[in-house]
């Protein structure tokens, strides 16, 4: 296997979440695209691992943790995303725009 | 390694496979109409990723993408989904109309990635795994040398769990709140 | 700043103390004076005393070193002089200010110091209730240390700056009561004679110091003994000039009319400044540099004692017409002057120096009770006065002692530096100069007696009841009538004081000889043609104005028929000044007046003009619209940026994370490519 493969897969998976994350109107579905990117980011992780084998597992101790932290985010994001829809009835990013000049 | 090489490892063949399943899903998350079906090809590219990481012999990470990933935070997601919309059908206004910016701008994204990784990494392989990472290295190590890390990371969790529980709460109006008594 | 310290010239006068604490530190005496004036300047007028305290302290202070410094000369010799280099043209002409201490210089700060101190009490209470005692007493702080600089001067320079500074100090005090024009027109009248007469000594000064590359005395004095070549070229030319600068200053004929209406100060100004030390600095500086004379310019002696001589004798009689007793002794001292000038051109060093320091003690103490009787009586006319010897008894006895001693009577002091005068003219050769010397004393027995009479004896003129002077008037009285006693043992001829020597042996302790000698015993036909003089004055004077004259009228009107006139006008001398003043001045002020007008002031306009127009310019243009053009357009530059780019404030997240992503691409080619 190279590791390129791999690279590129993650690479294109990254990329589709960025597009997901910028044409999405609905805020969860930006959520899930943001997930794919975490994704891609994590395959990269191992991937790299699996070549420089490190003694300590570096690269999978860190993907670990990030999808621990994206967990977290999501909890969060979620709960927003709640409170957002109790006061304006609508998950569209779009009418989101209070916060302009 | 040339082509035929690469071509005439078994193991490629699964990768291949594999990779285009998880690429297809992922596609179907940002392209679907539907929430509900976005949600769930995101199971689909998850669990690809996670036989990936089974190939890399990183058995612990892909069974923890599994549990945690698909299991929880998936879940979690259709929660979601369901609390924030009446309709569950099909719904045209998912994407915003001008996707030309997008496409460029993650084509870009791709094309800028998978050059820089080519150019750097052009024929590295990866070896002979041999065993894989076994779960008592990863338990060391999250505990021995990145315990900090791991504190933190706990920290955050705690945080989220807090945070997610103050923010979503409902804010009672005096009248329930004194109905309710003090909390 | 060099610290030289000058003694081991090769024929300077044997002296045994050269250094030390007292030398070392004479310096103070210049400069305590002239702190005192700043000092009262800034509190005096919050003090008791209205700043006489600091006044009298520094006098007081000054007055231990000039005692010490002139009972150490007396013992020993003191001989050194200290100097700070100040400023330096080329290699050798260098501006220093120090002090000297020699013989001469000692006596001047004894002099200057002890009278100062007198007179400075006494004015505490002459002066007491009347208007700005404070500027008073800083004004004479000033002239005090003036003075001082002046004869303590280590060269011409110094001896100027001194020299300027008691005239403006005498400016100051004499027109003291300026809130009358009179006295304002006596201040400008004595500074401008003075200024006259400075020319010349500035001129001189040039002359001589250029001659030989120094200004500084010691130098000159052995330049002169050794008969440089150099200086002797323009010895005669420097020193005439520096006579003529000292005329001015010490009063001789004809630059004498500023000192009579500089009566118009307070009496203590006149007491001391105008008797006994400011207007003998023209002395002073023929004393200084009368090695010059002595060595190389003998020939124009001749001249200057004529000068001192027809100040002597002509000014004297003045003395008896006038009306104002300040005014008698003005002319008195002017008469004085001219002994002493005339004495020191002629050759007599120690006698000239020594008349000087007698005059100083007894002529101050004639003008101090000139003043008790002036403050009794409100006036200071003598026809306001008379009979007031019961009324003022230690008055009375004390202008006695004084005038008697002006007058030259055995065994006062003044009889001694009188006779040693009348013995130098006569050893020099002038035997015309000493008959006019002693027909001289005659007149001034003559006048003094006249004084007296006039406002002691006989009946009370004025309206009020003159009481005597309090005590702080009258002690300084006898303190000074005892050294105007005393003091003529200090140069008796033929007699030295066991121990400390004489006078003479004290002045010449220089840096070169002076080429003086002590008599050796008592020329008796002098001394008695002298003395006769004298008391044949008082007889005459008292049988015109005593007791016995018969009518007050009679009294007041005696007079010489032919030269009334011409002694009541003074000689005409002051309307002679007045003419050439008048005459030159008028047309000059016109002339100058004219450039003013026309060359002077056109410039002035254009300049304004310029600037105006300069101004209106850089307001208008520069100012409006460049400058704040700018400023204005900064902000409206601002706003539009600001409202253009506030539109990127969508509010929209997608919009946001795309141009995040944008920028992470960007930067990502960056760091790739480019670095």
């Amino acid at each position: 296997m190279l590791l390129n493969q791999f690279l590129i897969l993650a690479a294109a998976m990254f990329s589709l979440g960025i597009y997901g994350l910028l044409v999405r109107r609905n805020i969860v579905l930006i959520l899930l695209s943001v997930e794919l990117m975490l994704a891609a980011v994590n395959i990269n992780l191992i991937a790299f691992e699996a070549v420089l084998r490190t003694s300590d597992a570096i690269g999978q101790v860190f993907a670990v943790f990030v999808i621990t932290v994206a967990a977290a985010e999501v909890g969060i994001g979620l709960a927003i995303v709640l409170m957002i829809f109790r006061n304006r009835k609508s998950a569209n990013v779009d009418e989101l725009d209070l916060m302009r000049w | 390694m040339s082509f035929a090489d690469w071509i005439g490892a078994p193991v490629n063949w699964v990768f291949l496979v594999v990779g285009f399943l998880t690429l297809l899903s992922a596609l179907k998350v940002v392209t679907a109409k539907n929430v509900v079906h976005a949600a769930l090809f995101l199971v689909a590219a998850l669990g690809g990723t996670a036989v990936l990481f089974l190939m890399l012999s990183a058995e612990f990470v892909a069974w923890v993408v599994v549990l945690v990933y698909i299991g929880a935070v998936l879940v979690l997601f259709l929660f979601g989904i369901m609390i924030t919309r009446a309709p569950t059908g099909k719904d045209v206004g998912l994407d915003s109309p001008n996707k030309l910016l997008p496409a460029l701008l993650s084509g870009a994204t791709f094309l800028l990635l998978g050059w820089a990784s080519l150019d750097a990494f052009g024929t590295t392989e990866i070896a002979d795994l041999g065993e894989a990472t076994s779960t008592e290295v990863l338990g060391l190590a999250l505990l021995g040398r990145f315990v900090i890390p791991f504190e933190v990371v706990s920290f955050i969790l705690l945080a989220a769990l807090i945070g997610g529980v103050t923010i979503a709460r409902r804010d009672l109006s005096p009248l329930e709140e004194e109905q309710r008594g003090a909390v | 700043m060099t610290w030289v310290v000058a003694t081991e010239a090769e024929h300077a006068v044997e002296a045994g103390v050269t250094g030390g604490f007292w030398v070392d530190t004479a310096g103070i005496m210049l400069v305590l004076p002239l702190v005192a004036f700043l000092l009262i300047l800034a509190v005096g007028k919050r003090m008791r005393y209205h700043g006489a305290e600091i006044a009298i302290g520094a006098l007081a202070i000054n007055s231990l070193w000039g005692t010490v410094l002139f009972v150490m000369n007396m013992t020993e010799g003191v001989l050194a002089q200290k100097t700070f280099e100040i400023a330096r043209i080329g290699s050798d002409l260098v501006f220093e200010l120090g002090w000297v201490v020699d013989g001469l210089s000692i006596m001047m700060y004894f002099l200057v110091n002890v009278v100062g101190l007198i007179v400075f009490i006494y004015a505490v209470g002459y002066m007491k209730d009347d208007i700005r005692v404070d500027w008073f007493f800083a004004a004479f702080s000033l002239f005090a240390g003036s003075m001082l600089i002046l004869v303590g001067a280590p060269n011409l320079i110094q001896l100027i700056i001194g020299w300027e500074g008691v005239g403006l100090a005498s400016y100051f005090l004499i027109g003291f009561y300026w809130e009358d024009m009179a006295n304002v027109n006596a201040g400008n009248k004595a500074f401008m004679v003075n200024k006259v007469a400075d020319v010349g000594l500035i001129l001189g000064a040039i002359i001589l110091g250029l001659a030989i590359g120094t200004f500084d005395f010691f130098e000159m004095s052995t330049a002169a003994f050794d008969h440089s070549e150099p200086l002797g070229a323009v010895a005669v030319v420097g020193g005439a000039l520096l006579f003529f600068g000292a005329m001015g200053k010490s009063a001789q004929f004809p630059l004498h009319i500023w000192l009579p209406d500089a009566m118009a100060g307070p009496t203590p100004v006149s007491a001391l400044m105008h008797a006994a030390t400011m207007v003998t600095a023209g002395v002073y500086l023929m004393g200084r540099v009368f090695p010059l004379f002595e060595y190389l310019a003998s020939d124009i002696r001749p001249w200057l004692v004529a000068i001192g001589a027809i100040t002597l004798f002509a000014i004297g009689l003045l003395a008896l017409v006038a009306d104002d007793i300040k005014k008698v002794l003005a002319y008195s001292t002017v008469s004085q002057l001219g002994y002493m000038m005339t004495a020191v051109a002629a050759g007599g060093y120690t006698a000239g120096l020594f008349h000087l320091f007698t005059h100083a003690f007894f002529k101050a103490l004639l003008f101090l009770g000139a003043g008790s009787v002036i403050h009794a009586v409100h006036s200071n006319n003598m026809s306001d006065m008379g009979g007031l010897r019961k009324a003022m008894p230690r008055t009375y006895w004390t202008f006695v002692v004084g005038s008697l001693s002006l007058a030259g009577i055995l065994p006062l002091a003044g009889f001694w530096s009188k006779d040693e005068i009348l013995v130098a003219l006569g050893h020099e050769g002038y035997v015309a100069v000493m008959w006019i010397a002693i027909a001289g004393a005659f007149v001034t027995a003559f006048y003094m007696t006249r004084a007296v009479a006039l406002t002691f004896h006989g009946e009370y003129k004025g309206h009020g009841h003159p009481h005597e002077s309090p005590a702080i008037m009258t002690v300084p009285l006898v303190a000074l009538a005892i050294p105007s006693i005393l003091f003529g043992l200090f140069n008796v001829p033929g007699w030295e004081i066991p121990g400390i020597g004489n006078f003479s042996e004290w002045l010449a302790v220089r840096v070169v000889p002076m080429g003086d000698e002590h008599a050796e015993a008592i020329d008796l036909v002098l001394a008695g043609s002298g003395l006769f003089a004298a008391l044949l004055g008082i007889a005459l004077g008292w049988m015109v104005w005593g007791k016995d004259r018969a009518t007050q009228a009679e009294r007041d009107r005696f007079e010489i028929p032919a030269l009334y006139p011409l002694l009541r006008n003074k000689y005409y001398v002051d309307d002679l000044a007045d003419g050439i003043t008048a005459g030159t001045m008028g047309p000059v002020a016109r002339f100058v007046n004219w450039v003013n007008d026309y060359v002077i002031d056109s410039i002035v306009n254009g300049a304004a003009f310029l600037t105006k127009s300069l101004g209106s310019f850089v307001y208008g243009v520069v100012d409006q619209r460049g400058v704040d053009g700018v400023v204005h357009g900064l902000g409206a530059g601002a706003d539009g940026a600001g409202s253009a780019l506030r539109k990127l404030q969508t509010g929209r997240i997608q919009q946001y994370a795309a141009g995040f992503v944008g920028g992470a691409l960007a930067l990502i080619v960056l760091f790739v490519f480019v670095i």
